[in-house]
């Protein structure tokens, strides 16, 4: 049976799991749950995921949410195919997980403000609080500037090679860059620049784009 | 060589670390780092985390931050001297663990620690005043993550099953500071997060490491 993911393509969460999900040659099924319609706060999908967020995730019986610990589930469960995702000592693991919780705590909490304010709100109509856009600019900047810091030392965030680190960037910077006009950001940090045009390029990203945008339910690698 | 943490007692992160070193019985060194002087943001400090921020954590040639991060690294280091707090073996079971550590780190850790802020650190570091507003409101945002908690200790023991995980653990240090207070009533009302609670206090690696911090 195959896996399934619930949510919006669009959204970011959703698009972290699909993007590890095609890193590792593992096929879904999309099941699109209507965020506009509040779907997600209805009782019926709460008794599935008690905090009613996207995503959630069934693997045959095993149910899951929180894209993080999903992707930290695939990556170990697959850890035999496609890219290493998890490090392959226990102190590459370490720098691993150091940088997962660098980005859920001090990249993706300014980048979705912006997001939020920049581009969610305006193109449903509502005016988005510049104010507040503009304070989570000058943080995520200034976060920017440790990891050009980093960048210019290792190739990728925790190390030399592509990890769940990286990973789980790249759906809210790729808004960041594409939607709310912030490419401007990476120009005077090379290195970072230079990481976001590398992983945004990856062919497995490239193919979760192409699903988003085909409004298919059924990715086979 | 015994491991090394630079951090400060009233830091919670700091303590999340101290309490994974304290169940693994691993012989460590605090190495104070002092908020006061700005020695968080001093070049020494900065080199081991890059955010100014406490903790970091020396074990030889490795450098880490990131509390969470460093309490894994730690639990896999001792794994033969302490309780098994990852789950590791299992792929399912360690995936209940990361769930809920992403609950606390997400949903209860942003709304406990602006009721810690206000009510803790403003008073005792800054002589200030808490402003109530925002505290209700926290108040009011916990209440709301404790309701999931509350239902979901009904159904297990612990909240990644029926084992007690580093996901429960990851909780104690705001925790601690807050049912010192008022908010005591937000975890009192709930009895199933209630008895979690007096487990997670009862362990003799909480009593250790949180003597000697004000609560208040």
């Amino acid at each position: 049976m195959a896996v399934k993911v619930y949510g919006k393509p669009q959204a970011v969460c959703p698009q972290r799991v699909m993007h590890c999900l095609v890193e590792k040659g593992v096929p879904f099924e999309f099941v699109l749950v209507d965020i506009d319609a509040m779907e997600h706060k209805r009782p019926e999908y709460m008794e599935k995921h008690p905090f009613g967020q996207v995503p959630f995730i069934a693997d045959g019986d095993f149910e899951l949410f929180e894209s993080r610990a999903i992707v930290r589930y695939f990556a170990a469960k697959y850890a035999d195919r496609g890219p290493n995702l998890l490090g392959r000592t226990a102190e590459e693991r370490a720098k691993v997980e150091q940088w997962l919780d660098v980005e859920a705590i001090s990249y993706s909490p300014c980048a979705f403000t912006i997001v939020f304010n920049l581009f969610l709100l305006p193109i449903r109509g509502l005016p988005g609080n510049k104010g507040e856009a503009v304070a989570a600019m000058e943080k995520l900047d200034k976060v920017l500037e440790v990891y050009e810091k980093q960048l210019s030392r290792t190739k990728y965030l925790a190390g030399d090679e592509f990890t769940l680190a990286d990973l789980t960037h790249i759906p809210v910077t790729r808004y960041i860059v594409e939607h709310c006009g912030l490419a401007y950001l990476l120009d005077d940090k090379p290195h970072a620049k230079a990481w976001w045009e590398d992983v945004s390029r990856r062919p497995a990203w490239k193919k979760v784009m192409s699903f988003v945008a085909s409004g298919a339910s059924f990715y086979a690698p | 060589m015994a491991v090394k943490v630079y951090g400060a007692a009233m830091s919670t992160a700091t303590v999340r670390v101290l309490l994974c070193l304290e169940e693994m019985g691993a012989e460590y060194e605090l190495v104070p780092i002092d908020f006061s002087t700005g020695e968080h943001k001093s070049p020494p400090h900065v080199a081991r985390n890059p955010f100014g921020q406490v903790p970091a954590f020396e074990d030889g040639d490795l450098m880490l931050f990131e509390s969470r991060a460093i309490s894994r690294y730690v639990l896999r280091k001792y794994k033969a001297s302490g309780p098994d707090l990852l789950r590791e073996g299992s792929l399912e079971e360690s995936a209940m663990v990361d769930v809920w550590l992403e609950v606390e780190a997400q949903q209860y850790d942003k709304a406990i620690s602006a009721i810690y802020i206000e009510t803790v650190i403003k008073p005792v570091f800054f002589g200030g005043v808490p402003d109530e507003k925002v505290v209700a409101e926290s108040a009011e945002k916990l209440g709301k993550v404790l309701d999931v908690y509350e239902a979901r200790l009904s159904k297990s023991k612990y909240l990644a099953g029926d084992f007690l995980s580093f996901a429960d653990l990851s909780h104690i240090p705001y925790t601690h500071h807050i049912v010192a207070g008022p908010q005591a009533s937000l975890f009192e009302s709930r009895p199933h997060v209630k008895a979690w609670w007096e487990s997670l206090a009862s362990r003799p690696a909480y009593k250790k490491v949180t003597t000697g911090t004000p609560t208040s």
